[in-house]
């Protein structure tokens, strides 16, 4: 044994290397966590409120499309109803005016629809009939010739005959031409009773629907319960046509609904029942899209596209620093840990060390002294056996005691200096010192270590063990790069006032230059399989923590050079 | 100058019987003991010039038994003889009052030298 403690930083057999980073794989999967967890509490209340919002949004564009579809067919109905009301009250007046003979004279009927004609300036009446309770036309005044005609098996005439009012659907009857009638029943005073019947052109009806502020899409048409079209529509064609789509039961009050139409596509669909009569007023209107200033779906959409792909960037951005912040937390931590546990084997070895030491000590005493009183006694008797050969034996004991007790005095000063106090530290003392740590293995590889001290280098304040380490691992690694009988050169400088430069120079094998600048990062080996990668960061963080510096300057084939940078005064 | 008379303390009592026998040999007059205890007993008993002392022993310490000296004999000269590394104990050792304090194991002609210093000092204070 020829020095300290045989530690080598970059033996993995001497630092167990646990590595409690996050490695490439755990980083890629955590981060993937944490950009889907973000995503997901982000994302999910955004999509909800934008799709309650236009929800919203849609339900009272609806409402108030309904309303103006309400007020839009609340008004045809009324002018329908005076409509019809006026045409009942022309009659009325008529049978009323007039006795059943002045009604039967064969000019009283063309007089009157004259009369009326001229008074009604929109609507016409088509023809004019005076009809028996037998069902038998009277009387006619109009463009056929229909005088005669027996009506007591139609529906109408049935229907007038018990309700007094009657107005019909739209029909073709005997002329051909789309029409419907009004008729009105007058009682006489003998009990028998005659009907009055009008027809109006169909044409005439649906000339009454108000069709201002309609869009190009709607449609107002009437229709009977039947779903027969009364006045042309723009969607199913004209009048008779018989409409493809059911018509929601039609009550005095206007219902608004939506339904899908022929093309299964989505309308809305607003309907009035005309009052005493058979039309059902409809107005049907493509599903509402919302249109114009509001939150349209495309507008929505793009609003929610551009917000998902900066959530989106901000959390993969902010994923990818915060797992980088967590690794490189968790590479120092690593690197914190084995410092830790690095410091320990070395206190765990000097302490050892230092117990051997000292039993070693006493037994060593004794053989000196033993060698000694052996020495005496020979050198007292001059008569004394092979005197000469057994003071050349005494010396030799005594010279090996010697080197017995400078090992132990190094294990013990080794094992003291774990500590990590400061105290006044002569850099040249202490790298000799390290330089005999190196041990046997420089001798022989024959590798050269000059220690080249500047005279006047100040003696700095600093802690011994954690300098001893730091140079250790600097020899080491250059020991490592030299080739045998290879150069090492240890320089001690000052550097300004307050500092001292320590610099290692090898000849060695030299370090590549995109190794260079991650050297001293922790993990970072180019010994595949043997090295650690924790020497150097060790190094580099025991530096810093003296508050000194650590700078490398190599070329491949042309060695390196270390230099660290100490200040005199600590702190 | 008359014979120093030395008392030479260490548990191990091979170093101790070596050592005495080896300053009797240059004729200084040396007993060995080989604890604390019997040390303080030998110096109620008979005069010595100075107390060699191991810092490190079972029983009573070297420490301790400086300590108990000082107060009996005050002016007896007493040397430690630490172990390497013990600086603290040595001196902790000369605050009691040690005249010096050597590192083990120890040239036996530094003893010698040392023990003549120790007297000599001793005469002068």
């Amino acid at each position: 044994m020829t020095g300290a403690p045989p530690i080598d930083p970059l033996d993995p057999a001497e630092v167990e290397v646990a590595r409690p980073y996050l490695a490439g794989a755990s980083a890629a999967r955590l981060r993937r966590t944490v950009v889907l967890a973000t995503a997901a509490v982000s994302l999910l209340p955004l999509l909800i409120i934008s799709f309650l919002y236009y929800d919203q949004y849609e339900r009272s564009l609806h409402a108030e499309a309904a309303q103006s579809m309400s007020r839009q067919v609340t008004n045809n109905k009324r002018a329908l109803e005076f409509f019809l009301m006026e045409r009942r009250s022309a009659l009325s007046f008529m049978v009323r005016d007039r006795s059943f003979a002045e009604l039967c004279d064969v000019k009283t009927l063309p007089l009157l629809m004259r009369h009326m004609n001229d008074a009604f300036a929109l609507g016409s009446f088509a023809d004019l009939g005076l009809i028996d309770s037998g069902g038998k036309q009277l009387c006619y005044t109009g463009p056929y010739d229909l005088k005669g005609r027996d009506y007591h098996d139609q529906d109408w005439f049935y229907r007038v005959s018990r309700r007094g009012v009657f107005i019909s659907d739209t029909f073709l009857g005997y002329r051909q031409s789309p029409h419907f009638a009004i008729a009105i029943k007058h009682e006489r005073e003998n009990g028998d009773y005659y009907i009055l019947r009008a027809t109006v052109n169909a044409e005439v009806l649906a000339e009454q629907i108000l069709t201002a502020g309609l869009s190009p899409d709607d449609d107002v048409f009437l229709v009977n319960k039947d779903g027969v079209l009364q006045s042309p529509s723009r969607r199913y064609g004209g009048v008779l046509q018989t409409i493809p789509i059911p018509i929601p039961r039609a009550t005095n009050e206007v219902r608004v609904l939506e339904q899908a139409d022929e093309r299964h596509r989505s309308v809305v669909i607003a309907c009035v029942q005309i009052a005493d009569s058979p039309f059902i007023l409809v107005y049907i209107r493509p599903q509402i899209r919302s249109q114009g200033a509001g939150l349209s779906l495309p507008r929505l959409l793009l609003f929610l596209l551009v917000s998902i792909f900066f959530i989106l960037v901000v959390i993969f951005w902010g994923s990818r620093q915060f797992v980088a912040n967590l690794r490189a937390h968790s590479l120092k931590r690593a690197e914190l840990m084995h410092k830790v546990e690095y410091a320990n084997k070395l206190a765990t070895i000097g302490r050892l060390a230092a117990s051997v030491a000292h039993e070693i000590n006493n037994p060593l005493a004794i053989i000196n002294e033993k060698a000694g009183l052996l020495e005496d006694i020979v050198k007292l008797q001059s008569e004394f056996p092979r005197r000469e050969k057994v003071l050349g034996i005494v010396d030799s004991i005594k010279g090996s005691v010697v080197r017995c007790r400078t090992i132990t005095h190094r294990l013990l000063g080794f094992a003291k200096r774990m500590d990590v106090s400061s105290e006044i530290i002569s850099l040249e003392e202490l790298l000799k010192e390290v330089v005999s740590f190196l041990g046997k293995e420089v001798e022989y590889r024959n590798v050269t270590v000059t220690i080249d001290a500047e005279p006047g280098v100040p003696n700095i304040e600093s802690a011994r063990g954690e300098l001893q380490q730091v140079f250790l691992n600097l020899l080491n690694n250059a020991e490592a790069a030299v080739k045998d009988g290879g150069h090492i050169d240890i320089r001690v400088r000052t550097a300004g006032e307050r500092r001292i430069a320590v610099s290692i120079t090898d000849d060695g094998v030299g370090i590549p230059k995109e190794n260079l600048e991650r050297i001293f990062e922790p993990f970072f080996t180019t010994k595949e399989g043997s090295g650690t990668g924790l020497g150097l960061s060790i190094t580099y963080g025991i530096v810093q923590k003296l508050g000194g510096e650590i700078a490398v300057q190599s070329e491949i084939g042309n060695g390196a050079c270390f230099t660290v940078l100490l200040p005199v005064r600590r702190g | 100058m008359a014979t120093l008379r030395v008392l030479f303390v260490d548990d191990e009592e091979e170093l101790v019987s070596t050592v005495v026998e080896r300053l009797e040999l240059r004729g200084i007059a040396a007993t060995g003991v080989v604890s604390g205890e019997a040390a303080l007993a030998l110096i109620e008993e008979q005069p010595f010039d100075v107390v060699v002392l191991d810092v490190r022993m079972p029983g009573l310490g070297g420490l301790e038994v400086i300590k108990r000296i000082k107060q009996s004999h005050p002016d007896l000269a007493v040397l430690l003889l630490s172990g390497h590394g013990a600086k603290e104990d040595a001196t902790t050792g000369l605050r009691l009052g040690a005249f010096d304090y050597l590192q083990k194991p120890v040239d036996l002609e530094d003893l010698i030298a040392v023990l003549h210093r120790a007297v000599a000092g001793g005469q002068c204070g």
